[in-house]
């Protein structure tokens, strides 16, 4: 015996992506947590931040404010028409940043993944949030893994918060509206509500509906390249249309009213809320925004909406009124007039 | 949408509107109970209050499945949820209805109860095939409509052999509780007045029109089964407005494109195999009324949860303050409820006519509330 323990350096299996499942040691801080960050996230997700593979990121951060938004995605199932829960960890974060005014710049992520979850569904969630961010030019730049036991989680859960930088003439807010606004939506409502929903065990529904999630930072920068004083960026998702007005005129202290002939709504989405009680205004949107601008504004606010991809749908739906503060009113289609209010309770849990 | 913008056409509505107001004697007050909780979420979704004329009153009925049952048949769900382990699925609407000492199914489910939403009894019996080792209760409530569905799964279930599916049955009856809003001691002394009814759409698709004729006959009720699109609401409004003119009491059927005679044979047909009446039920807001509920006959003894699980019942009075009872029986309307957008509000119910869609208080609540600015929230 020369006293050496081998022929070399131990030579590693590669995981097997393609039949194998994440178990405890993969959240035990040992060898094999190393070799799942490598080889599945470090690989999808390479920049130079990362790749430091410290336990921070240290960020060259341009002029202006910082804008900071978190959010965790537990939605199911993990992956629905349209989207998973990889891609919608990216673009949910980025519109909350983007909503600030902001331009999103990077990304922090954390796993929580169920043991047993075979290790080519984490690939697909890994490589559909690397493929995410890269078109939405964020920088996926640390991170955290954590293994819970079987039955403790469903599948995966992800954390992600997102950092970007603002300039500081931006600076819009849920309680900037005024009597006289404009509110202007950037397209049709409900298609994620109903996507996710279609996919439910408990529901034997099969519709042609796409989840619209998407990044919208790019419409918001052509949104405030015609009118940097924008008052009031919202992305609707959980509890819909609804709960964002009705958010807004609560911290802006000021009613609106809106008018139902003019809200996008897909046919498909339609029927399926007429099917299912449904008020698409309810239902929740992952690519969709709306913006409350000067009345001076609304048009050439309109205009850039509309020349770009994500708003090519958009539409003013209503104003900002001094009557009826903290409330939300609809001119429906049918020549009434009702109040749109929040939803109570879950219309449908783990939406995102 | 098509099959949809037809009967929601604005021009239309005028059109009907305008013809109900010129039908109107000036001298006469309209009172029509709406039985259908489906038709006060209509009424008040789509603002059609606000377009009849001041002597047309709509009275809102006990036609809200949750809202009529009473909070000790939800205290025995919670029961046999917690109680033996089952896993109780049960309508979305249900979960936050309050029981005794304020409990609900959703409070039930966070402490542990195994309590699932499913759209229908199809989707209970799927899970009692996915989980062979547990015991599955489907919650059945309902009028008429849902009752078929719930005998289609018992029956589904004989066939298939699930022996771990068993049915929570509270399935109640239009007719009877047409009978308690007339028989009330109240209906004679002017607190309640109601001269016409629109009658339920979903349920005469499966009972037909021809159980309402004794209305017509005996107590001299004008009826119009109406459909629940707000030109179906308006339109048999301005056919009982015209009855009413003319002293007529009849049974008009307005849902024509869904409402045959003698109904839906083969769903009745369903029914009658699988359920019988009960001696009694309790309803909330309208008491105790003889033979207004069914339950499982005895060859379906094994499929029937209350058999399967006991649990006892007992009878919960309502929150002191709320006025849901009266508001069943057309006795108030949600604003003369003094916690009606205060103490009891959708996200907060105290009584279960605010927690269904369906429910007068939610519906005005969600909708209406600016109408009754004097309840409004500060």
């Amino acid at each position: 015996m020369d006293g050496s323990l081998g022929r070399g350096t131990p030579r590693r299996r590669k995981l097997d992506l393609a039949n194998g499942r994440v178990d405890l040691s993969h959240g035990s801080g040992g060898r094999a947590m190393e070799q799942l960050i490598e080889e599945l996230f470090v690989s999808a997700f390479a920049n130079d931040a990362l790749d430091r593979r410290d336990d921070n990121a240290v960020l060259d951060v341009p002029p202006g404010r910082l804008v900071v938004s978190t959010d965790s995605f537990v939605v199911s199932p993990l992956f629905f028409p349209g989207g998973d829960i990889g891609s919608l960890a990216v673009h949910g974060t980025v519109n909350d940043v983007a909503m600030g005014g902001a331009v999103p710049l990077y990304l922090t992520a954390g796993f929580i993944i169920e043991e047993g979850l075979p290790l080519s569904e984490l690939k697909r969630v890994v490589d559909s949030m690397a493929a995410a961010a890269r078109d939405a030019g964020v920088a996926i730049v640390t991170g955290d893994t954590k293994v819970v036991e079987r039955g403790k989680g469903d599948g995966v859960f992800i954390n992600t918060t997102g950092i970007g930088v603002r300039r500081d003439v931006v600076a819009p807010s849920a309680d900037r509206a005024r009597p006289g606004d404009v509110v202007i939506l950037s397209g049709s409502i409900g298609d994620h509500g109903i996507a996710i929903m279609s996919t439910r065990e408990s529901l034997d529904f099969e519709a042609p509906i796409l989840s619209d999630s998407a990044a919208l930072h790019g419409l918001v920068a052509a949104i405030l390249d015609v009118a940097p004083g924008v008052r009031v960026l919202r992305d609707p998702t959980r509890g819909g249309l609804s709960a964002t007005l009705n958010e807004i005129a609560g911290r802006s202290n000021v009613g609106m009213l809106v008018r139902e002939r003019d809200i996008p709504v897909k046919p498909a989405v339609e029927a399926a809320c007429e099917l299912l009680g449904l008020d698409p205004l309810h239902v929740a949107n992952e690519g969709k925004l709306v913006a409350i601008v000067d009345p001076a504004d609304a048009g050439a606010v309109l205009a850039a909406m509309r020349a770009h991809p994500r708003g090519a749908e958009a539409a003013i739906i209503g104003t900002v009124t001094a009557e009826a503060r903290g409330l939300v009113q609809l001119d429906t289609t049918f020549g009434g007039r009702r109040i749109v209010d929040w939803l109570a309770g879950e219309q449908l849990p783990r939406i995102c | 949408m098509k099959y949809v913008d037809e009967f929601r056409d604005p021009a239309l509505a005028a059109n009907l509107a305008a013809n109900i107001r010129a039908a109107v004697r000036p001298d006469r007050h309209y009172a029509i109970m709406e039985f259908c909780g489906g038709h006060t979420h209509a009424i008040c979704r789509y603002g059609l209050e606000d377009m009849l004329p001041d002597n047309v009153e709509l009275v809102h009925g006990p036609g809200c499945p949750v809202c009529v049952l009473p909070a000790g048949r939800l205290d025995m769900a919670i029961d046999m949820a917690a109680r033996y382990g089952v896993i109780l699925c049960t309508y979305g609407d249900m979960m936050r209805v309050p029981g005794r000492d304020r409990r609900s199914l959703l409070k039930a489910k966070a402490a542990g109860a195994d309590i699932r939403m499913v759209y229908g009894s199809l989707d209970a019996l799927r899970i009692a095939r996915q989980n062979p080792g547990r015991q599955v209760v489907f919650f059945a409530i309902g009028f008429e409509t849902t009752t078929p569905t719930s005998a289609a799964a018992v029956k589904q279930a004989e066939a298939e052999g699930l022996e771990n599916f068993t049915l929570f049955c509270n399935h109640v009856l239009t007719p009877s509780a047409i009978s308690a809003i007339l028989d009330q001691p109240e209906a004679g002394t002017g607190k309640v007045r109601v001269d016409a009814f629109i009658g339920p759409g979903h349920v005469s698709t499966i009972i037909g029109a021809e159980p309402y004729e004794y209305f017509a006959r005996h107590y001299r009720k004008p009826i119009a089964v109406s459909g629940f699109e707000p030109l179906d609401i308006l339109q048999s409004v301005l056919m009982l407005v015209r009855q009413l003119n003319e002293g007529r009491a009849e049974v008009e059927n307005q849902f024509t494109r869904a409402v045959v005679p003698g109904g839906n044979q083969k769903a009745k047909a369903l029914v009658e195999e699988v359920f019988e009446l009960r001696p009694e039920f309790e309803w909330r807001g309208l008491g105790t009324i003889p033979q207004s509920a069914l339950r499982l006959r005895e060859p379906f003894a094994r499929f029937d949860a209350e058999r399967r699980f006991p649990v006892d019942y007992q009878p919960v009075a309502d929150h002191k303050a709320c006025s849901c009872g009266d508001i069943l029986r057309g006795l108030k309307k949600p604003a003369d409820c003094r916690i009606f957008g205060t103490a009891c509000t959708p996200e907060t119910p105290l009584g279960s006519c605010m927690v269904s869609p369906e429910g007068s208080c939610a519906a005005y609540y969600t909708y209406g509330r600016l109408r009754a600015p004097e309840r409004q929230e500060a």
